[in-house]
This record gives structure tokens, C-alpha cells and sequence, in this order.
């Protein structure tokens, strides 16, 4: 703007007035505007007579409580927020781009990185998504398939476990995150064991997952699984019942199914009002369909509900689980589609200097079958070929529904990839959730939502 | 040979003389896609169409006649005729994409959103996609929507030229779409006539160009390792 001049010493004709360059005020189209830089409060002056305070405040992007890099600008009127605005970006790094310069297989270490407290969650969206455009979704193994949703349940478990942690942390219940964050560890382990990495798994792969469980896999899932319910018991404890908690959660943050409706918002805030709206029920993928287990739901609306059902979607989450150990036991074969010019060629296998292809893999190509060696040359460098045409894949990840947009030209490169992640779009509903309310529970309803800003961002 | 003959006159009876022309989205040459180095292989003159399915005539089938059929009545009552707002539909592993043409997709939307038949509730959002051989059709702004009434998805595509790259906001209709339609005219440039606050979101706001145009180059710096260079992604052989 051009009209507007900036004075840096605010106090006229006072030599021993304190001159901070970043402290002062200048005229705008709207009025007069201070900035004002810690304890020089009193030095402003106050507002003409017949002008309303209006104070906007930035928090964030480097704030403890704004749940990662997210800007939030309140406007307050004493401690009421009048108006809520996010500020998002900062932490774009062009996923989308990326993927139309790589494989569709290596699009999957693309998309994992994006909501990155439920990387299988996205990876899961995206293969479903290439599978349907190669029209092999039903030729999936079926232990591959299993897999996937051991895995995916894990994933929902450890981000739920976040959610509770970092929520109660920025609300002030510290014993809750490191109760959380212990839990979380555990199955970290158990995801470590599965996929060979604790995050950014890339390891669900078009046509099936990257390696089979191994041998121990299912005792030690099982073993997990019998004393975790124990453990996990400490965050409910501390709070279902705490009554500073509930007072603190309780009627904030209200959104109902009208306003989900007209924002889109799923996940735990859609179910929080009522609706046990879950994509694993409605439209089921990976088997879902075939596994025994309850939506849980609440009927406040508010901060409160979304929490306890995040708490009961892990004990649901558990039951999957259980239910998925039993079958896999007694459903051996491949875990990658049988099409010889889909599946990835190698199985990785851990070797003395650390994970990669299985010696197996490698005696064969390299010391038995030129025509093997080529066929894996060509499946890794070039990748395959996806018929020309579009589809949507639509998951439940742990933050509400993913959609997958995958538009393929003919080529061995993703057109283009879209991710509706569920955090940008229910982010939108901080405004409405916000407006009107105290200060302090921004943060609860921030918290509330659950953005994971590597998903809003991309 | 008289038989290929009457064959070949069967089959052009059988294609309309208005069939609708697929879409283009890609002419390819040679066989492995470098185009840099010399043509060793033979297949360098091979010319290849990559096309998009094609429209698709009814029935559709399963419950898309039936949303068709219900959006085509409703918008009679606006005074529109189905086939004025819908240009061409495609049925395609099992998904339907209606191409709206943009002037009537308000109450293409309102009505999806409304009738008690359709019910779509939710819009997921839009996606941009560019096509840089579709010529006078580059920008496709394509919208998936969502009913948890009768369980069903649609898709809603509308496309604009790259001169004019303008389409509707359904921001009025599905509050949902904000952001969705700031990313995708900070990604793509598409710009969405009637929304409240049409700005970038996810790059700074000073930022030139739009990033996810095909046009637009990737970037990246060539990385050197132990004397050879390895060039940045958008600059390696592709094999598409």
C-alpha cells in the first residue's frame, strides 16, 4: 500500500521516549494501526474516544499449542474471538508436483509423507486410487489385503494416540502426552517390524505391500495387543472422568451436523454429532466389510465427543486387529498382485547392512535369468503403464475422509494426484467452531480437528 | 476379402456419424520416450494418440440412470434441458463424471445438493487438472460430491480455455469448496468466478506463475556424486 507512512517513534516530541524501529503505528485505509512489541503496552495510547479496541493477534506459526505450523489471526474483543482466520502454507513442499516426475510406485513415498502422524493412511488412498485406475483392485492377495488393514489399524491407533497427547498437552494435561507418546511407541515398534520404518512406511504398494509379516510378526502384534489395553487405559483415566477436563472440553468448539454438512468436515467431528458416518462401513475397501466392529459415535458436538471417540476408535481399532491376526494365520500366499508386469519384482529382506532386495531376488537376477534381470530393470526404472482415464479413491483416514483424485495420461507417470486430505478441509471449520467463544478454547478446538499440517499443506 | 469389406461397412454403420471425438491427451512418438538421443531402435517414427474414455450413451447403468434422470426432471424446473447442461457424460471403472458446461453448473449443483432423490451433502472439493492438448479445453476444474444419504459419489467436471480460464465458484452452494477452489487457482490459475475471497493459499501471495501447470518447470539443481551428475528430476529420460 502505498498511502500508508510508517513512523518508528511513536512519541512526539519526547527525545527519551524508547524508539523501537519494529514498534510504532501507521495510518491505514481503516485507521490508525500500533504494533506493539512486548511490555510497551502502556506507552501506546489509547484508541480516540468513539473507536472500538480491536486487537488482532497472530499465533502461530512457531507456537507450542497451534498444533505444528499453523497461523491462526484472531481478532479479540477482550477475550472474546470475533473473528478466526488460518493462515496455511507453510509447510508446502509440492508433494502433488513431485509425483508427475516419478513412477506411480514411487508416487507412494510421495503421499506418505504428507499427513505424516498416518502415512499408511494416505499411502492406502493412493494405491487404492492407481488400483482402480489398472482395474485391479479385486486382484489384490488376500493376505495382502489383510496386511494392509493390520496396518492401517495400527496407523489409525498411533495418530488417535497423538491426537490424545498433543490435545491434552496444549490444554495442560502434560501427564496425558507422555502417557500417549509411550503408548504410541509400542506400536511404532509393532509398524517398525511390519514395514522396516517407524514413519514414512512407503509399504503399501499398487498390487499389494512391500514385504510379507515376518515369521514373528503375529505373536508379537499379539503380545502388544494383550497388554496395551492395560496401558492405554492411562489417558482415558486421567481423563474421561477428570472434571477440569471436562469443563475445559465440554460445549466448546461446537459444530453440528448442519455446519459438517455445509464444510465437509468427517472423521471424528462428523461423528461427534451423531452421524456414524465411517468410509470403512459405507463404502468399504481392503475387506472391511468382512471385519466385526462399531462406529462409535457422541452427541455433543463438541471437544469433549470428538475426544472420546477418538479413545473408542482405538479399542475398535484393537478388535480389527485381533480379528486380522486370527485370518492371517491361516491365509498364506503372495502379498503382490500376480501380474508379472504390475507386481514389484523383489521382496526386501534385511541383510547384514541393513534393509533391501532379498539375496534371493538377487541370485536370481543376477546369477540365473538375464530375461529376470531385464524384467526388473525395466518394472523399477521405467515402471508400468496405466490405461489413460481418472478415478477417486475414498478412505477413512484418522482424521476424517481421504479422497485420492488419480488422472492418468497412458504413461508409467501419474498425470496428475490429487489428495483431499481431511485436515485441509476441516481446518475450514475452525472459524465457525471458534467465532464467538473465549480465547483459550481456540485451542481446544483447534486441537479438536487434529490438523496435521504436512497434510494441509502438501 | 469381400468379407473384411462388408465387415468394415458393418462397423461404420454401427459408430454414429456424431460420435462424440474422444479427448485427447497426449500424442506420443517412438517407443521409449527419450527423444534426446539418436533413434538406434527403429520405433522413432511411431505416432501414438493417448486418449480418455469416451462418452458414454444410456443406459449407464446400476444407479446412475437413476441420478441422471432425477437431475435432468429437477432441472427442467429451472428451464434448463439435461442435455444443455450436461455436454457429455463417461461411465468408467464404475465411476460417472458429468461434464457440465459452466453456465448452468450453479444449478446443476443446487439441485444435486437439494433433491430429495439425489441428496449429494457433502462436496469433497475440487481438483484441477491441465491438459495441455486439449486445445480451447486446457483447465478442468473437477468436483466430486458426496451423498451419505444414498450412499453414492459423482463426479462434476467443467473445463475453460487456457485464454479465458474462468468457471463458476459453487462456494454459494457448498460453503466446503473454499479453500479447494484457493488451492486450485494458486495451483492452476483457474479462476472462480463469484468466490468471496479468491487468493492464494498454500504459496506466498507474491508468488509469480502457477505452479502445477504442466508448463510450469519443476526446478531442482543437477547433484554431483563422485564426478558424474546426476540432472534434476524434470530432466531425466522419461518413459511415458
Amino acid at each position: 500500500m502505498s498511502d500508508v507512512t510508517y513512523e518508528s517513534a511513536f512519541v512526539d516530541g519526547d527525545d527519551d521516549a524508547f524508539t523501537d524501529p519494529y514498534a510504532g503505528s501507521y495510518d491505514t485505509t481503516e485507521g490508525r494501526v500500533f504494533t506493539v512489541t512486548g511490555a510497551d503496552w502502556d506507552t501506546v495510547l489509547a484508541p480516540a474516544p468513539g473507536h472500538k479496541e480491536r486487537i488482532v493477534v497472530n499465533m502461530g506459526p512457531q507456537h507450542p499449542s497451534t498444533h505444528g505450523v499453523l497461523r491462526l489471526i484472531l481478532e479479540l474483543d477482550g477475550e472474546t474471538v470475533t473473528e478466526a482466520r488460518c493462515g496455511i502454507g507453510y509447510l508446502h513442499t509440492g508433494i502433488e508436483k513431485n509425483m508427475e516426475y516419478r513412477t506411480w510406485t514411487q508416487g507412494v513415498s510421495f503421499v506418505t509423507r504428507m499427513d505424516y502422524l498416518a502415512c499408511m493412511a494416505n499411502e492406502a488412498g493412493y494405491v487404492l486410487a492407481v488400483e482402480k485406475l489398472l482395474g485391479i483392485e479385486n486382484d489384490v492377495p488376500e493376505r495382502a489385503q489383510i496386511i494392509r488393514v493390520i496396518a492401517l489399524e495400527l496407523q489409525r491407533i498411533s495418530s488417535h494416540l497423538v491426537a490424545l497427547a498433543t490435545g491434552g498437552f496444549e490444554m495442560g494435561a502434560l501427564t496425558a502426552m507422555t502417557n500417549g507418546f509411550r503408548d504410541r511407541e509400542e506400536i511404532l515398534r509393532l509398524i517398525e517390524m511390519m514395514s522396516g520404518l517407524r514413519m514414512n512406511n512407503a509399504y503399501l504398494r499398487p498390487g499389494g505391500v512391500a514385504q510379507d509379516m515376518p515369521d514373528y510378526g503375529i505373536a508379537q502384534i499379539r503380545e502388544v495387543l494383550d497388554k496395551l489395553p492395560k496401558a492405554l487405559d492411562g489417558v482415558p483415566r486421567l481423563l474421561v472422568d477428570n472434571g477440569i477436563w471436562k469443563d475445559r472440553t465440554s460445549g466448546i468448539g461446537y459444530l453440528d451436523l448442519a455446519g459438517c454438512m455445509a464444510l465437509g468436515v468427517t472423521g471424528p467431528v462428523l461423528r461427534a454429532t451423531g452421524l456414524p458416518y465411517d468410509v470403512r462401513k459405507a463404502m468399504p475397501y481392503f475387506g472391511y466389510e468382512t471385519y466385526d466392529f462399531d462406529v462409535p459415535t457422541a452427541d455433543g458436538c463438541d471437544v469433549y465427543g470428538r475426544f472420546l471417540i477418538r479413545i473408542e476408535e482405538i479399542n475398535q481399532s484393537l478388535r480389527i486387529i485381533g480379528q486380522a491376526c486370527d485370518r492371517l494365520e491361516k491365509t498364506p500366499g503372495p502379498v503382490m498382485v500376480a501380474d508379472k508386469k504390475i507386481a514389484w519384482p523383489a521382496q526386501l529382506s534385511i541383510g547384514g547392512d541393513g534393509q533391501g532386495n532379498s539375496l534371493d531376488h538377487i541370485r536370481h537376477i543376477m546369477g540365473e535369468s538375464m530375461e529376470a534381470l531385464i524384467h526388473h530393470f525395466k518394472l523399477v526404472t521405467e515402471g508400468f503403464h496405466v490405461p489413460a482415464g481418472q478415478v477417486y479413491s475414498w478412505t477413512e483416514a484418522p482424521r476424517g475422509a481421504l479422497g485420492v483424485h488419480a488422472v492418468s495420461d497412458g504413461g508409467t507417470r501419474p498425470f496428475r494426484v490429487h489428495v483431499r486430505d481431511p485436515s485441509f478441509n476441516n481446518l475450514q471449520a475452525t472459524a465457525a467452531m471458534c467465532e464467538g467463544g473465549m480465547v483459550a478454547d481456540v485451542i481446544g478446538a483447534v486441537a479438536s480437528i487434529d490438523p496435521v499440517m504436512g497434510g494441509v499443506d502438501r | 476379402m469381400s468379407e473384411n469389406t462388408e465387415a468394415t461397412a458393418e462397423i461404420a454403420e454401427v459408430v454414429p456419424a456424431d460420435a462424440p471425438q474422444l479427448p485427447v491427451v497426449d500424442v506420443r512418438t517412438g517407443m521409449f520416450g527419450g527423444g534426446t538421443q539418436g533413434d538406434t531402435s527403429g520405433y522413432g517414427g511411431l505416432v501414438r494418440t493417448v486418449e480418455l474414455p469416451a462418452a458414454s450413451v444410456r443406459p449407464f447403468g446400476g444407479w446412475f440412470d437413476e441420478v441422471a434422470d432425477e437431475v435432468g426432471l429437477a432441472l427442467q424446473d429451472d428451464g434448463v434441458a439435461f442435455d444443455d447442461a450436461v455436454i457429455y457424460t463417461v461411465v468408467d471403472r464404475g465411476e460417472i463424471t458429468f461434464h457440465v458446461a459452466p453456465e448452468h453448473l450453479i444449478a446443476f449443483m443446487t439441485r444435486m445438493r437439494d433433491e430429495p432423490g439425489l441428496r449429494f451433502e457433502i462436496c469433497t472439493g475440487v481438483s484441477g487438472v491441465h491438459y495441455p492438448h486439449m486445445v480451447g479445453a486446457e483447465f478442468h476444474a473437477v468436483w466430486h460430491l458426496l451423498s451419505i444419504t444414498h450412499n453414492r459419489m459423482v463426479r462434476v467436471e467443467v473445463s475453460a480455455s487456457a485464454e479465458h480460464p474462468h468457471v463458476p465458484s459453487v462456494v454459494s452452494v457448498y460453503p466446503a469448496d473454499d479453500w479447494h477452489e484457493r488451492e486450485t487457482f494458486d495451483m492452476f490459475g483457474i479462476v472462480f468466478d463469484g468466490h468471496p475471497g479468491l487468493t492464494r493459499i498454500l504459496m506466498p501471495d507474491d508468488w509469480p506463475g502457477h505452479p502445477q501447470r504442466k508448463d510450469y518447470p519443476l526446478g531442482g539443481i543437477p547433484v554431483e556424486y563422485k564426478g558424474a551428475t546426476v540432472p534434476p528430476p524434470d530432466q531425466r529420460r522419461s518413459y511415458s
